[in-house]
């Protein structure tokens, strides 16, 4: 921590409110739907109704006959605009892809993938067009099982099969020789169901192409403005300096706002096409269909321990279906790869394997979405961890303090081999127990119990990834920036203005970035004005995923603010002709470290830096705007940790699950902003919920989406969500001054895992065991039917 | 998605509404709340050549007459949630007004617009059911007519309305002195559309029990009402629930399988006769 | 159609189809884009806006329906006293992230906080609860809307 709260000029670790909460409840949002231009028009695409199925004739007549069509656009229109991406890294070894192209070409893979466009004057006008577009379909079968797609023909012939990626990593003592010795061995299948991101604001991109300086400006609710710039640069063959890339407000991103979208790309190829402004913004039926999915997993896990109940090996397989391509640039390997790195990373495991297979299908692709991996990983090994437990007679919580890395033991490494920098484990299951009172919850389960109803109480540890270094992406050949950079100006009227690589979807990235400058540069949040998600106007960076905004862009901007307040010392110090070391900056003015008298305010500053520098004493040049930029070097991730309780009450006859409480301990090291952490770490809760009980994209043999919208997928609502209570270890990365890293994936990453184990805790008397997410009445009695 | 294009017109009152029915033919749909009508225009489910706003034409009381309860087809769900005269006379309403969607769709949604939609799915066209209620209908060409709600829905979205007609509003036997009534349903969320619902009402020792969620219509639990008749709550809900699967025949669908929603239906069926038995 | 009707207080005229709904008309015919589309179907919430005093899904209303009424948007929520001390509540407990539930959110919490007394946690959520948020954990929202609640009791 850099220093307790209460002094003045500390505002990182307060709870403030944002400014940016205060313009969006007044109706100041401004998303792309919000943006309109000159001469704008409206696209909207034609879809695959197939899962496969072979394009054949295409009649456009009547369509583009329609009152407000500007153009039918056909795939091949696009070809001498736009060039095809293919989503492999040369880091995953073998990972392969087929070319993919803004609009689907001879066969479509996927129900949903985009084939052609109609632009029109409003988005009815173009929906009205697309009614009328004749396509003569050849359905082909589809494969929707990643079993059978392994075992079948391959979607792209050139790839000679659907395996798209597989990994085996095998570390510690021999695996074979631990399962032989052990006490006991337990197993288990699991599997989580594909769903997707269903952020509220729909993805919207809005694309101008002008003519006349041949530059190109997108507004995009994108998590990556600089890659995003980049890939349109690559793909239109342009020079980067022709593409600007601007993020308005993002209504929620998770992830699905940071990939290359074939919808996407063809309406910036769109816009090229016809010289005007083309906007698209999905609706939700569409995003139920275009947007990434994720998390189709089957994972097969063993477990040995000896007869004190430590762990000897886990050993780990992992199936997972990806759909027809895997999505660029962050290619479609990285979710069953974390799998493969975190499964078992909180405890000692002396012998470890796991294995990975990644199979094509005709279902959407899927890709990177909130705490990637993490939620099949946690419910893993925590679901083994309960069930080894269980065999050696002790309770779940002592079991992990048997097996947990100890807090003094780092750094150290994973069973997979990833490298930890420090952890708190113990500290945070203590703390967990503590705010759980679990063994109250554990009295009070076995009252009720007593009285016929069914209490569950389930806790997870975990790790979670953040501020990953250039090893996640940029070592495999992506344009995706590790580093981030921030710029800090003072004002002349002693504002401070701050410019940031890092973007805003709401996470409060705005918000912290002020509190950071602000307690650098001794003034008011009130008077830092941040700057975000624009390619011209910001310094180059990665943008806000995979938890790195805090630690990555807010470390940035602590050492750009820090090289602004020692200039406007040292600028101070020639005037006042005092030694710049013992003067300070607190509440927007110059003052003597030791009195805390104010020597000069920054107006006045502000004013002989930028208007009076006649006044100024010979030589000096003030410098009252600095750029920092910052990326981890020595760990490839700052993993942070914590735990999650769960406590549940099961309806045996109706199979319903009711969540009662919900208890989170999160480690993210130094917390900037504890309003924001602790609603940010619910958030992730309920969205692992989510995963838990309600959400599964549900298809058919043939491939058919059969709940692609709101009323049919279910998401949680508020009705059904538990209160949860957070509290919080810090254990700062020493890679950086600030010490932050990363809580948006701590939520999602356990509460499935909890939830599960809440479950089977409840399940345990009636003898019934499921380990199948999302856990449905349907699902939860089969399994007590088939006890 | 954006709906198609469609023509409009406000009906001035019910025979205005009638009228226009009448003249434009099989195009031409009513809107009432629009609460259902406008989310399948929406995703383009359905395309009326013209719809016909009947928001303005009243039909939307609430009144105790000649012992019955007469509800207008306008009234919303919201009006009926809070009215003493619902909560008094027919409370199985009353319980039923709150599980309906959300309150944003409960203040515009209406009775008579459920019930013309037919949706199996929905409270009200069970409640109508379960309590013997009478739908009064009109058109130009016949005038008006009464249908029994035992003869009112047809099939699936199908009622014995012809497509001139209108409904001009419920009436409502009034509870009897002795009498019990609820209405239950397991929802996965809030608001959402039942896996089963249950509208049941006890006069005496004789059951009414019209289930919603598990058929094309509404479902009359005939068995399980004859299997339970005269006896003391226990052994009446006992066999009601034995009796149940000669009553309903569940359709397998992608968020339930038939025989998990006919044991749902059953625990459904037993906990409310355990409730209004005591 | 033409079409007439108060919106934030303010007489107005619009020409509109049928076809379109109230939200529509209010972001497209009168740039009053507070009022966001989520799923056009009725079910996330997000358009939820004031008609007449009491809150309805836009994209549930056509605009010709709206024919005389009295339309209030977030725009003209935040100019009416009335909700001053939920919209605080809602900043001070970060009831809010991304921001597009929240014109939504406030129009469904308003009609609850006009109602009056003092309903527990789960009354607050069974109100609130056709209202869709992926950012918060909902908990936020239910704090903010129980803190206006019990200082209004």
């Amino acid at each position: 921590m850099l220093h307790a709260v209460d002094l003045p000029n500390a505002w990182i670790g307060r709870a403030r409110p944002r400014d940016a909460a205060a313009r969006q409840a007044a109706g100041g949002g401004r998303f792309v739907d919000d943006l309109r231009f000159a001469r704008m028009v409206h696209v909207a695409y034609l879809r695959s109704p197939h899962a496969h199925a072979r394009i054949g004739a295409i009649d456009i007549t009547a369509a583009a006959a329609m009152p407000g069509v500007v153009r039918v656009v056909r795939a091949e229109d696009l070809d001498p605009i736009m060039s095809p991406w293919t989503g492999v890294l040369a880091h995953f070894k073998g990972l392969k892809s087929a070319p993919q192209y803004p609009l689907g070409r001879g066969v479509a893979v996927f129900q949903g993938e985009p084939i052609l466009a109609v632009v029109a004057d409003s988005r009815a006008a173009a929906e009205d067009a697309l009614a009328l577009v004749q396509v003569e379909w050849d359905a082909l079968p589809a494969v929707t099982d990643p079993e059978a797609a392994l075992a079948g023909a391959p979607i792209h012939e050139a790839l000679g099969d659907n395996l798209a990626f597989t990994r085996t990593a095998e570390t510690g003592t021999d695996l074979a020789a631990a399962f032989a010795g052990a006490h006991k061995v337990v197993e288990s299948h699991f599997s989580t169901a594909r769903h997707t991101g269903v952020t509220l604001e729909p993805r919207g991109i809005l694309a101008d192409w002008n003519r006349a300086d041949q530059r190109l400006t997108v507004h995009h609710g994108t998590q990556a403005p600089h890659m995003m710039k980049e890939i349109f640069a690559r793909h239109l063959n342009l020079p980067e300096e022709a593409v600007r890339v601007i993020c308005p407000d993002v209504g929620g991103s998770f992830g699905i706002k940071v990939h290359v979208y074939p919808d996407d790309m063809a309406t910036v190829a769109i816009a090229v096409l016809l010289g005007r402004p083309v906007k698209f913004v999905a609706d939700r039926l569409e995003s139920f269909t275009a947007d990434i999915h994720a998390r189709e997993h089957r994972v097969h896990a063993r477990m040995a321990v000896d007869a004190e109940g430590k762990i000897l090996a886990l050993d780990v397989d992992d199936l997972t279906a990806i759909g027809p391509y895997s999505v660029y640039p962050r290619t479609s390997a990285v979710e069953g790869n974390q799998v493969v790195n975190i499964s078992g990373g909180w405890y000692r495991v002396p012998a470890y394997r796991a294995h990975l297979r990644v199979a094509f299908t005709n279902k959407p692709p899927t890709c990177q979405y909130r705490a990637v991996g993490h939620p099949v990983a946690v419910a893993v090994t925590e679901g083994m961890a309960d069930l080894a437990a269980e065999a050696v007679g002790l309770d779940p919580a002592e079991f992990r303090r048997r097996n947990l890395i100890a807090d003094d033991a780092y750094p150290t490494k994973a069973p997979s081999g990833i490298l930890f920098e420090g952890l708190s484990h113990h500290k945070a299951l203590a703390r967990l127990l503590e705010i759980m009172d679990y063994d109250a919850l554990r009295a009070q389960q076995a009252e009720a119990r007593a009285k016929g109803r069914h209490l569950g109480i389930g806790i997870a540890c975990f790790v979670e990834i953040a501020n990953p270094s250039a090893a996640f992406y940029g070592v495999g050949g992506a344009p995706i920036s590790a580093q981030d950079g921030c710029t800090v100006r003072l004002e002349p009227g002693g504002a401070v203005t701050v410019a940031s690589s890092i973007t805003e979807q709401g996470q409060g990235t705005e918000a912290i970035l002020q509190q950071i400058a602000a307690e650098a540069l001794g003034v008011d949040p009130a008077r830092v004005r941040v700057i975000t998600g624009d390619t011209e106007r910001t310094p180059y960076g990665g943008g806000t995923w995979a938890s790195r905004g805090a630690g990555i862009g807010g470390e940035a901007c602590l050492q750009a603010a820090r090289g602004l307040a020692a200039n406007i010392r040292d600028l101070a110090g020639a005037v006042l002709q005092a030694a710049p070391d013992t003067l300070a900056l607190r509440d927007g003015a110059v003052v003597d470290a030791a009195s805390g008298a104010v020597r000069m305010t920054l107006p006045e500053l502000g004013r002989l830096g930028y208007f009076r520098g006649d006044l100024l004493p010979p030589g000096v040049q003030p410098e009252l705007s600095v750029t920092r930029h910052f990326q981890t070097r020595k760990f490839p991730f700052a993993f942070t940790n914590g735990c999650q309780g769960s406590l549940i009450e099961l309806d045996p006859e109706t199979g319903f699950i009711t969540l009662l409480k919900h208890w989170v301990v999160e480690d993210c090291g130094t917390v900037i902003n504890p309003l924001l952490v602790d609603e940010q770490v619910r958030g992730g809760v309920v969205q692992g919920i989510g995963g838990a009980l309600y959400e599964e994209c549900l298809y058919d043999a043939d491939g058919n989406l059969l709940n692609g919208n709101m009323a049919d997928y279910l998401v949680p609502m508020a009705g059904e969500m538990p209160d949860i209570v957070v509290a919080h270890i810090a254990t700062p990365t020493a890679e950086s001054a600030l010490g932050a890293k990363g809580a948006g994936e701590a939520g999602t990453a356990g509460a499935p895992a909890a939830i599960m184990n809440a479950l089977n805790d409840a399940l345990r008397p009636l003898g019934a065991r499921l380990t199948d997410m999302p856990f449905t009445p349907k699902r939860v009695l089969d399994a007590i039917r088939r006890r | 998605m954006k709906a198609a294009a469609f023509d409009y017109v406000r009906a001035t009152d019910a025979a205005h509404a009638q009228a226009l029915l009448a003249e434009h033919g099989a195009g031409a749909r009513l809107l009432a709340g629009g609460q259902s009508l406008l989310a399948t225009l929406n995703l383009r489910l359905s395309d009326p050549a013209i719809l016909i706003d009947i928001g303005r034409i009243g039909l939307n009381q609430i009144v105790l007459a000649n012992g019955v309860l007469r509800i207008g087809a306008l009234t919303t769900h919201a009006d009926i949630a809070r009215s003493p005269l619902v909560a008094t006379h027919a409370p199985m309403l009353a319980e039923a007004a709150p599980l309906i969607a959300h309150a944003a769709i409960r203040n515009r949604g209406t009775l008579g617009g459920s019930l013309a939609l037919a949706d199996p799915a929905a409270e009200w066209p069970a409640c109508v059911l379960a309590l013997g209620a009478t739908v009064l209908v009109s058109s130009t060409a016949r005038g008006a007519r009464r249908i029994a709600a035992e003869d009112f829905f047809q099939g699936l979205y199908q009622t014995a309305m012809a497509p001139d007609e209108m409904i001009l509003g419920v009436e409502f036997p009034r509870l009897e002195p002795g009498e019990a009534q609820a209405c239950m349903e397991l929802a996965r969320r809030h608001g959402d559309y039942a896996l089963v619902g249950l509208a049941i009402t006890r006069r005496g020792a004789g059951w009414r029990c019209a289930f919603f969620g598990v058929g094309p219509t509404p479902m009359l639990a005939r068995a399980a009402m004859a299997a339970a008749e005269g006896l003391p709550p226990r052994e009446a809900a006992a066999a009601a629930v034995a009796a149940l699967p000669q009553d309903l025949d569940p359709p397998d669908d992608p968020s339930m399988d038939a025989a998990t929603r006919l044991h749902l239906a059953q625990v459904l069926l037993r906990r409310a006769i355990e409730r209004l038995g005591a | 159609m033409r079409l007439a009707l108060t919106v934030n207080g303010q007489a107005t005229s619009l020409d509109v189809e049928p076809r379109m709904h109230l939200i529509d008309a209010l972001r497209e015919k009168l740039d009053l884009t507070g009022s966001h589309v989520g799923c056009e179907h009725g079910v996330c919430g997000a358009c939820t806006i004031r008609l007449d005093g009491v809150a309805v899904r836009g994209c549930l209303v056509l605009a010709v329906q709206a024919e005389g009424c009295d339309v209030q948007t977030v725009e003209g929520m935040a100019e009416d006293a009335r909700f001053d001390a939920l919209r605080a509540a809602f900043v001070a407990h970060n009831a809010l992230q991304c921001g597009y539930c929240t014109p939504g959110m406030l129009a469904a919490a308003a009609e609850l906080v006009e109602a009056g007394g003092t309903p527990d946690r789960a009354a607050i959520r069974a109100h609130i609860s056709g209202n869709y948020c992926r950012c918060t954990g909902y908990q936020a929202v239910v704090d903010a809307i129980a803190d206006v609640m019990e200082g209004a009791a």
